[in-house]
């Protein structure tokens, strides 16, 4: 397309022997565009082999059983899904235990009342709120619902406003 | 006494040394410089070096330091390979194994863990020696910048490598690491997703990293390596070095 437009637009006043694509060139642009294209399918099907489709990570929705496990007033570490469940008065919460900073995962210290990060010592309030940095965000609060049995189910891919609670 | 002498000399008259080495004895400067120019290990050597060049400096052999210490990470990290598995839990169960079981174990893998220390500290000290004698002037830029991609190499290897023992150290390093790999605008979340394998440091992470630590950027150190070597010759060794000391150029 550009070898046409600068045939036609760039160099009109050339004698046609000196201006017309030879056949070796033009063999040569085509080869050269063929292996562009070829190269650039081998890049996006590189890039696609290495996402994986199917991960065997652990679930993203769990049941954190029976509200009544979870005494008044107390913010209980879930160790495998990385999430505190926090009941007040007001009712229940799940908040991310997973760092804003750089994804480790935090400490509930009961004596000072605030979630702690052991790898750059980001602070927050039970509820999530940032105390103190390198955290750039407040940790996020999960969708928490009550199953039709009567448990808590967390879904850690829907995150919610803070101040949305599950009513005990 | 003789006989030895007469001996190599008889091997040198050989048609087996003939046919390896493509000459006779090197007895004359032009047969010594065909001697150089004609073996594939020496080529990229000059044929003659001032008795200067090979004076011993204090921060003379950083380089070749550190290729020697990428020589023994080579031999150790193939020897650590006949014993690991990269799947996890194995790959931890393997590395307390190579420490408290294999005979020598802890040897092979302590020389290669801190080797590989000491090849991030001497890869740095060959660095600031290079520039601060301004070898990254003209004609030496290109060979400065290859030496830039080595530097990354080599702590893109340290970093896949941190990963292979698959303890908490190893585990929260590269989750900590991945996570400012997503702090790169609009494709971070992307490339992390692609690193790992997932989102979360889990099997296929570690197999990742193993292939990258074992494979792809050995042999891409090799090649680098390689250019870098050349070059050193080609521009004229290290630094600028407009003069000598006795004033030929």
């Amino acid at each position: 397309m550009s070898e046409a437009k600068s045939i036609d637009g760039m160099q009109p006043a050339k004698p046609q022997a000196a201006t017309a694509v030879s056949r070796r060139d033009f063999l040569g642009e085509i080869t050269l565009g063929a292996l562009g294209v070829a190269g650039l399918g081998a890049g996006a099907l590189t890039y696609q082999y290495f996402s994986p489709n199917v991960l065997f990570e652990p679930a993203t929705t769990f049941r954190a059983g029976n509200p009544d496990l979870y005494p008044l007033d107390s913010v209980t570490f879930l160790q495998d899904q990385q999430v505190y469940i926090v009941r007040t008065p007001g009712g229940f919460y799940a908040v991310s235990a997973v760092c804003t900073h750089l994804g480790c995962v935090t400490q509930w210290k009961a004596e000072a009342n605030m979630i702690a990060c052991p790898c750059h010592g980001s602070k927050f309030t039970p509820e999530g709120k940032k105390i103190e940095g390198p955290a750039p965000r407040p940790l996020p609060h999960y969708s928490i619902t009550l199953t039709a049995d009567g448990e808590l189910l967390v879904d850690k891919l829907q995150t919610i406003k803070t101040d949305q609670v599950l009513k005990a | 006494m003789t006989s030895i002498p007469n001996a190599l000399e008889t091997i040198r008259q050989s048609r087996v040394w003939k046919s390896i080495f493509r000459r006779g004895p090197a007895l004359t400067n032009r047969t010594r410089s065909i001697a150089v120019f004609g073996n594939l290990f020496l080529h990229w050597l000059p044929v003659k070096v001032r008795e200067k060049s090979l004076r011993v400096r204090a921060a003379y052999y950083l380089g070749s330091l550190s290729f020697l210490l990428f020589l023994i990470l080579v031999i150790t990290g193939v020897l650590l390979m006949f014993y690991y598995h990269p799947a996890a839990p194995k790959a931890y169960h393997d590395m307390k194994d190579l420490r408290f079981v294999v005979s020598n174990g802890v040897f092979l893998r302590n020389m290669h863990r801190i080797g590989a220390h000491l090849m991030v500290l001497l890869v740095f000290a060959h660095l600031f020696h290079v520039f601060y004698r301004g070898g990254y002037k003209p004609p030496h830029e290109f060979n400065w910048v290859i030496g830039v991609v080595l530097l990354l190499l080599t702590l893109f290897l340290s970093y896949t490598g941190y990963l292979l023992p698959w303890d908490q150290l190893a585990f929260w390093a590269v989750t900590v690491g991945t996570n400012i790999i997503s702090a790169m605008p609009v494709i971070g979340s992307k490339v992390r997703f692609v690193t790992l394998g997932g989102n979360i440091v889990g099997e296929n992470a570690l197999l990742r990293f193993y292939v990258l630590h074992v494979v792809i950027l050995p042999l891409l150190a090799v090649l680098f390596i390689g250019i870098h070597f050349w070059r050193v010759q080609k521009d004229g060794g290290l630094t600028v070095k407009s003069k000598d000391d006795d004033g030929r150029d």
